[in-house]
């Protein structure tokens, strides 16, 4: 970005400082370390001047924001237009309580709704199957049947609010449900506006909750592209997401190259499908983790952006501008929050939004304080509301786009991770693609040699963790956790018993059986998936059938 | 003296394995023998695989909150099966509230978020039934 007078001078100056300020001062003083490292491990330099930077062209590199390679944002005006999307992640117990506490967020200024499915749900079994024991409405809300769905969006307009679903291999199921629930209160597939997870390579990576083999999870995917580019337009049909890969250990040069990598297997096995890459590739978004680092983070984001615009352009020829924006959602990082002195945890997802705000990203969940303990009370989830309520509305970081462009670190760092994801991109190409890469265990493998190498870093107090290996209290037992009734259990079971005794069994067997066929043939499922949720077909129904003629994913087992 | 033996499990339904896999790597590194399940196991898919492989310690590793079920339901069969002897501890997203009634279920300890790998190797090592 500098000529090359211009540089030499700096580099003759900076030689010049070294010599004689900086060499005397560490005479005197020296730093407190040999290395400085980010959160991630990779090495931080004492000083960043333009020679970092002196490589990178600002108009192809960094640009402009709203525009090729979207570097700097992925619309022009950022959150001069509007703040991000305060999403607030919730659902636990029953459709009605979690049905309470969305009201309760909208009424507090929350402008997204984020639906948190427990195991079972996530897994495709009914609240009454027998690997469902003990996990009914733990982590988020059970939904048995179109029933739940009903009580769940009660009184919320589906036309006017955004819904996120954190759902992944039943991701079709769920998705029917919430068309047909929109349907009832007289809004049109076509005006509905929100985002299934439904990627569920990162299942097989980190999350856990896989149920069919690789290939017809794949094919359940491109079906949903493939539905919604017809009906369900506004729709997000896919989170790509590094969250989990991050939560799991992995650095953040490692969250941007694996969920990248695998965006890239999306993208292929909907071209594959015969579907043109603009037609899908502007509906898909990406869900990233905001960790401890601040200016490590930004980077990050900003790498991503432009890592995967340049993706899209080279690598698919995708034409419209729209299939080469990164969209994003951002969660901070739940493995920060510390069970010790729960209360720090308000600071470090403070830190964590603001480095997801800097990077621009679109919609923004923040933990609550007692997350390490159990899900959070509706105090402490205000708490985290406020936290962004604030950033948006006081800090005036929202007054100009991008602002941490050009500083000398921020943007040596973009790049550096940029290259790191994409050293990344390519080992797994070799390897023949993120599904293989996933089956020989490479990324797990890479993962938890970062989890590892972090846990060490604790215990040997290299790295230091306020609360729990320095700064320790006597602490009591914390008090006024959230906790599930055993009861939700029961009352599920009972509700599903309703609604079989209720419904037609025929109309069910019949929109079973015909979506049996489309699962052995090639046709798209979501149509005979719409059709079996209508008639109240359970979850677990639904997905049995698909598990009869798909198959189940059988997790390599690796250390 | 042969080395202790370890069966890390995830039971239940729950995905999150950095602390399982964290666990069994660091006990491998201090001479343990150890067997990792992989996810979602039930209880009597753990005590086969703890009979089977004769292990000396179960870790159960779990952050769902489906600990009160789940851990219990374990200690359970393994009485039935005259495997008592095996030494077992849990650890996950466990509110301290909990903690007694699964102690008092037959759980030697849990370990909560925050517990070093030193300390678990020290507690395994000090408290293995034979």
């Amino acid at each position: 970005m500098f000529n090359g007078e211009e540089l030499s001078k700096i580099k003759q100056n900076r030689e010049s400082w070294e010599e004689k300020v900086l060499n005397k001062s560490l005479a005197k003083a020296p730093e407190s370390k040999q290395e400085f490292k980010s959160v991630s491990g990779a090495v931080v330099n004492r000083l960043y001047t333009p020679e970092d930077i002196a490589d990178i062209d600002y108009e192809t590199e960094i640009g402009y924001p709203g525009q090729y390679p979207f570097t700097r944002g992925y619309q022009p005006t950022m959150y001069r237009g509007k703040p991000w999307t305060m999403r607030m992640y919730a659902g636990f117990a029953t459709a009605e309580e979690s049905n309470e506490r969305y009201k309760y967020l909208v009424s507090q200024g929350s402008t997204g709704l984020s639906v948190a499915f427990d195991l079972p749900t996530q897994i495709g079994y009914d609240s009454d199957h027998a690997l469902a024991q003990g996990e009914v409405g733990k982590v988020g809300v059970a939904i048995d049947s179109l029933k739940d769905m009903e009580i769940l969006f009660n009184g919320i307009p589906l036309d006017k609010v955004s819904t996120s679903m954190t759902i992944n291999a039943p991701a079709a199921v769920l998705l029917a449900m919430y068309i047909a629930v929109a349907e009832k209160q007289g809004v049109p597939a076509d005006q509905l506006r929100g985002t299934i997870q439904n990627d569920i390579l990162k299942e097989y990576i980190a999350r856990g909750t896989y149920i069919y083999p690789t290939e017809p999870s794949m094919r359940l995917i491109t079906n949903i592209f493939e539905y919604c580019s017809k009906e369900v337009p506004k729709w997000n049909t896919i989170s790509i997401s590094g969250y989990h890969i991050r939560e799991a250990g992995s650095t953040a040069a490692q969250e941007v190259g694996f969920t990248l990598a695998d965006g890239i297997a999306y993208v292929e096995a909907a071209i594959n499908a015969g579907l043109d890459v603009d037609t899908f590739a502007p509906r898909l978004s990406f869900f990233f983790n905001s960790h401890n680092d601040l200016f490590e983070e930004v980077a990050k984001f900003r790498a991503a952006r432009r890592l995967w615009a340049k993706i899209m352009k080279d690598r698919f020829k995708a034409k419209s501008e729209k299939s080469m924006m990164l969209k994003f959602h951002t969660q901070t990082a739940g493995c920060t929050l510390t069970a010790q002195q729960p209360d720090n945890n308000i600071i470090r997802v403070a830190m964590q939004a603001l480095a997801a705000v800097l990077g621009g990203t679109q919609s923004l969940h923040t933990n609550s304080r007692d997350e390490a303990l159990a899900l959070p009370t509706t105090e402490s989830v205000t708490i985290a509301l406020r936290t962004q309520q604030i950033l948006a509305s006081e800090t005036g970081v929202t007054n100009t786009v991008d602002p941490l462009a050009g500083s000398y670190f921020i943007e040596a760092k973009t790049k550096e991770i940029e290259e790191k994801a994409l050293e990344y991109i390519t080992k797994i190409d070799e390897l023949g693609g993120a599904a293989r890469a996933i089956d020989l265990g490479y990324i797990q493998k890479e993962i938890s040699d970062s989890a590892f190498n972090y846990q060490m870093e604790i215990e040997s107090l290299e790295r230091i963790v306020v609360g729990v290996n320095k700064y320790k209290v006597e602490e009591g037992s914390p008090k006024g956790l959230l906790r599930v009734d055993p009861i939700v259990a029961e009352m599920q079971k009972k509700k599903i018993s309703e609604v079989k005794t209720s419904r037609s069994n025929e109309a069910v067997q019949e929109k079973l059986s015909n979506l049996r066929k489309a699962c052995q043939g090639t046709e798209n499922v979501m149509p005979h998936i719409l059709d079996a949720v209508k008639e109240y077909a359970t979850l677990g129904e639904i997905c049995d059938v698909m598990r009869e003629v798909f198959g189940e994913y059988e997790q390599a087992v690796l250390l | 003296m042969k080395p202790i033996r370890v069966l890390i499990a995830k039971p239940g339904l729950d995905g999150h394995d950095r602390g399982a896999k964290l666990i069994a790597r660091a006990l491998r590194d201090a001479g343990m023998e150890v067997i990792y399940t992989g996810l979602r196991q039930t209880p009597e898919q753990i005590v086969a695989a703890a009979v089977q492989e004769d292990v000396d310690v179960i870790g159960m590793s779990l952050l769902s909150g489906a600990h009160n079920y789940l851990f219990p339901r374990v200690v359970e069969l393994l009485k039935e099966q005259d495997a008592d002897d095996i030494l077992i501890v849990g650890g996950g997203v466990i509110p301290d509230d909990d903690i007694p009634a699964l102690k008092e279920a037959g759980i030697a300890e849990i370990f909560t978020p925050g517990t070093t790998t030193t300390q678990m190797i020290e507690f395994i090592k000090t408290n293995i039934k034979r």
